[in-house]
């Protein structure tokens, strides 16, 4: 890095000058702010939008923003969206071809330029979840490029955490509540008798240039500590754990458990841990064309693998029954994502237990078949 | 050339193979010839050495179907080894077989007459002939090269 | 304008050649229109685009330069778009993709095929390749199941196979009167393989009751399961690894397959809608 500042203190001012910043450097800034009831993720052009004095209260199947007395913006937890909405849109024209009047078509790549954006608030379980997702969109033999353009263009602010939720297992999972790297910048938010302030740290050279232009408050080494030991305390305090086991081997050894049968009694199917999932990355390819026919484009779109369609093969689906789906989102998620790409699939931001309908809980599952493989239960012959 | 391979006999143990061919004669037959009708007595049967024997069910109107094919090393005929001792399909040989051939009532005798040597000979034939012969005709129950959600008797083309 | 990228984007390729194989399936010979993709090796696949329809993952029935033979059997909507295709027909062609036949790490050794059914034509260019080099391999044996007398893919190319001196056993399930070869499941095939079950290598493909059948009966008959080589199906999207529809437990079957050994695919094969 150059010899700039790595390290400054910043106060909201300083804040709604990072914004003011990063906007002029051309990128499209997404951070958190209130919206229908809810901390969203949304485009942000003032310091004002972001949720200062804004909290949540998470349970399973429950969400609800509460007021906090002490003004903090970042003393919430994983809201309903995450940064793969931006970065692995929902929907997206892949290519489209057009047809002469002889039968010859000619296709043409998606030529818009990926938007440069800049994300105000990244968690540390988020921040993992965009690494995750990078071995998986862009780390492998065939790089997703409009992907990888998105992700190389893109400005990581990670804000640490210091009031986990409810349903909040990044301790577990080893992905939070600190950031160790990964960002341009890392802020600590810190609300005492000093004020209100943010430790800054710069973590690229963007970082650092971004972080010179901004207004400093006095250095204070004291701030520093403060703000370590109040994301260690915040290690200590997660509303929910997994079980202390080797995960991957937990869910290789209890595909045939009775727990899957009784979480597939409350499941829906509905596939909104999969949509809430800051991983979650399947989609389905849509081809579509126009009135005359000639015009041809190839969309894709996120999927679940809670779709009956998703695992469709000319004489049916191979998933049929909900305890196969759910199963697999389980045992992807927290299992076979290490076969597959090298590292857990979960972060533990607790999105798919606060975020489904019927309040099932991931970790609660995990902790159901470590008791049962525990108790000799698994594995088992599967219904005959 | 065809010479003898792994099949019915091979999966005896070797005293009780010896003492099943002491009851064995060789036989040739040419191609195209009946050996035996659906409903005939079960008097005889046979382990292939060289080619090939089909098995078939006459059906008005349809003629005569082919069940299935047999090969070298297969026993052709288990009928014999249980009442009524009657066959249950037809035989009709598709190419000059070579064979050994044995008498039913000859091989009966010995199966009464030593349990140990009964006890091998009928868990050969249920496992090798029967058993496998039942997974054979399960599978194909499953009509598993027509096109999917074609109902077996379609070709499964699409119009 | 040409793709920069054909495992994510379409390129133009022409059917040269259609070829109806049984009622319900055609071979298409394709020929790239401008620039052509990367070499595929037996067993990996393309993903093929019909216009407006989509594409689906099709095995490489023919490799022949740069020219591409699919077998397309009719039963989705886009496979139906592309069986109809007549020569002349633009298709839009990625890949290639996936692990094929490890042909290479069985030199020296017998070779045993396996088909059934439509399971003939990605292990059609293996038995070419092992053909065209005689004497890399020991024997070659190739057993054939198919549904009826008629449903039987490339009856000329064995005869090739016989003459080129591979022993070639096909059985039918429902013979015609005209039919005189064999009637019964091809795992009723095996005892006429010749191989040394200590040095052979087997390539299987076929439906899955199929597939787990032949492999049971060739590990009953001494084989290890790391020489018994199956291909698999499930849905894909992509082709790249990126969309998860063709998930088996801890495999991408279109990045880890579709060909894996047995010795991978049992212990999957047995859990019921893994």
């Amino acid at each position: 890095m150059t010899g700039e500042a790595t390290t400054a203190v910043l106060g909201t001012d300083g804040m709604a000058a990072l914004i003011r910043a990063l906007t002029a450097r051309g990128r499209t800034v997404i951070g958190p702010t209130v919206r229908d009831g809810a901390i969203v993720l949304a485009e942000l052009t003032d310091g004002a939008e972001l949720p200062y004095g804004w909290g949540v209260e998470l349970a399973a199947g429950h969400y609800r923003v509460r007021p906090r007395a002490d003004g903090a913006a970042f003393a919430h937890s994983a809201g309903p969206q995450s940064w793969k909405t931006y970065l692995h849109p929902q929907r997206e024209r892949q290519w489209s071809a057009d047809r002469a009047a002889d039968g010859a078509w000619v296709v043409s790549e998606e030529a818009a330029p990926p938007p440069a954006y800049a994300f105000l608030g990244v968690r540390p379980c988020d921040l993992r979840a965009i690494a995750v997702q990078d071995r998986v969109l862009a780390g492998g033999p065939h790089a997703d490029s409009r992907y990888r353009a998105r992700r190389e263009r893109a400005f990581l602010v990670v804000v640490e955490c210091t009031e986990p939720g409810a349903t909040c297992f990044c301790a577990s999972m080893g992905t939070g509540p600190a950031a160790d790297g990964g960002y341009d910048l890392a802020l600590t938010e810190v609300v005492d008798a000093g004020g209100h302030r943010f430790w800054a740290r710069a973590g690229s050279d963007e970082g650092a240039s971004v972080l010179a232009e901004l207004p400093h408050l006095p250095d204070d080494p004291a701030l520093a500590t403060g703000a370590r030991d109040l994301v260690a305390a915040a290690a200590g305090r997660m509303g929910r754990t997994m079980p202390e086991t080797d995960l991957q081997a937990l869910m290789r050894e209890t595909l045939h458990a009775d727990r899957w049968n009784d979480v597939a009694a409350r499941c829906l199917t509905c596939g909104n841990c999969t949509m809430a999932c800051p991983t979650c990355f399947c989609t389905s390819a849509e081809d579509v064309t126009d009135l005359t026919g000639d015009h041809a484009e190839r969309w894709r779109r996120w999927e679940s693998c809670f779709d009956l369609e998703f695992s469709h093969l000319p004489g049916g689906p191979v998933r049929a029954s909900g305890r196969s789906r759910y199963r697999q989102w389980a045992t992807h998620k927290l299992g076979t994502w290490y076969d597959q790409f090298g590292s857990s699939g979960c972060v533990g931001c607790g999105r798919c237990i606060v975020w489904c309908p019927v309040g099932i809980d991931i970790t609660e599952e995990a902790h159901a078949l470590h008791t049962e493989r525990a108790a000799g239960g698994a594995p088992g012959e599967e219904g005959r | 050339m065809t010479t003898e391979r792994p099949g019915f006999l091979a999966a005896l143990p070797s005293a009780h193979r010896d003492r099943l061919l002491t009851l064995a004669r060789e036989a040739a037959f040419p191609a195209a010839l009946r050996l035996f009708d659906e409903g005939g007595p079960a008097d005889r049967f046979w382990v292939l050495r060289s080619g090939t024997v089909a098995l078939d069910v006459y059906e008005p109107g349809r003629g005569t179907i082919v069940v299935e094919t047999l090969g070298p090393g297969e026993l052709l005929g288990w009928s014999w080894l249980f009442e009524p001792y009657r066959w249950h399909l037809g035989a009709r040989t598709r190419t000059p077989v070579a064979a050994y051939a044995f008498d039913a009532a000859r091989v009966r005798a010995a199966i009464d007459a030593d349990p140990a040597f009964g006890l091998a000979v009928t868990r050969c034939v249920a496992a090798v002939a029967i058993g496998r012969r039942l997974r054979a005709a399960r599978m194909r129950l499953l009509d598993l090269y027509g096109a999917p959600g074609t109902p077996p008797g379609t070709t499964g083309a699409v119009p | 304008m040409t793709a920069a990228r054909p495992d994510l984007v379409p390129v133009p390729y022409r059917v040269g050649e259609r070829t109806e194989r049984t009622d319900d399936t055609a071979d298409l010979v394709l020929e790239p229109v401008a620039g052509a993709l990367p070499p595929f090796v037996p067993g990996q696949f393309a993903m093929v685009y019909a216009f407006g329809a989509g594409d689906i993952p099709l095995s490489l029935s023919g490799l022949d330069g740069h020219r591409l033979t699919h077998t397309v059997r009719a039963v989705g909507a886009v496979s139906r778009a592309l069986h109809g295709l007549p020569p002349g027909a633009t298709v839009g062609v990625r890949g290639p993709f996936g692990i094929g036949w490890g042909l290479t790490a069985a030199r020296g050794r017998d070779l045993v095929v396996v088909a059934g059914g439509l399971g003939l034509a990605p292990l059609r260019p293996l038995v070419r390749a092992a053909l065209a080099a005689p004497s890399r391999y020991g024997r070659l044996t190739v057993l054939i199941g198919a549904r009826s007398p008629g449903d039987l893919l490339y009856g000329r190319d064995t005869d090739a196979w016989r003459a080129a001196g591979a022993r070639v056993e096909v059985t039918v399930d429902r013979p015609d009167d005209g039919w005189q070869g064999d009637v019964g499941v091809v795992t009723a095939l095996l005892d006429r393989a010749e191989y040394d079950p200590r040095n052979a290598t087997a390539f299987v493909c076929g439906p899955e009751v199929m597939m787990r059948a032949t492999a049971r009966d060739l590990r009953h008959r001494g084989l290890g399961a790391d020489r018994i080589q199956v291909s698999l199906e499930r849905t894909m999207h992509c082709g790249t690894g990126h969309c998860g529809h063709c998930q088996l437990g801890p495999l991408l079957l279109c990045r880890d397959g579709p060909v894996i050994p047995w010795r991978h695919a049992e212990p999957l094969l047995s859990v019921r809608e893994l």
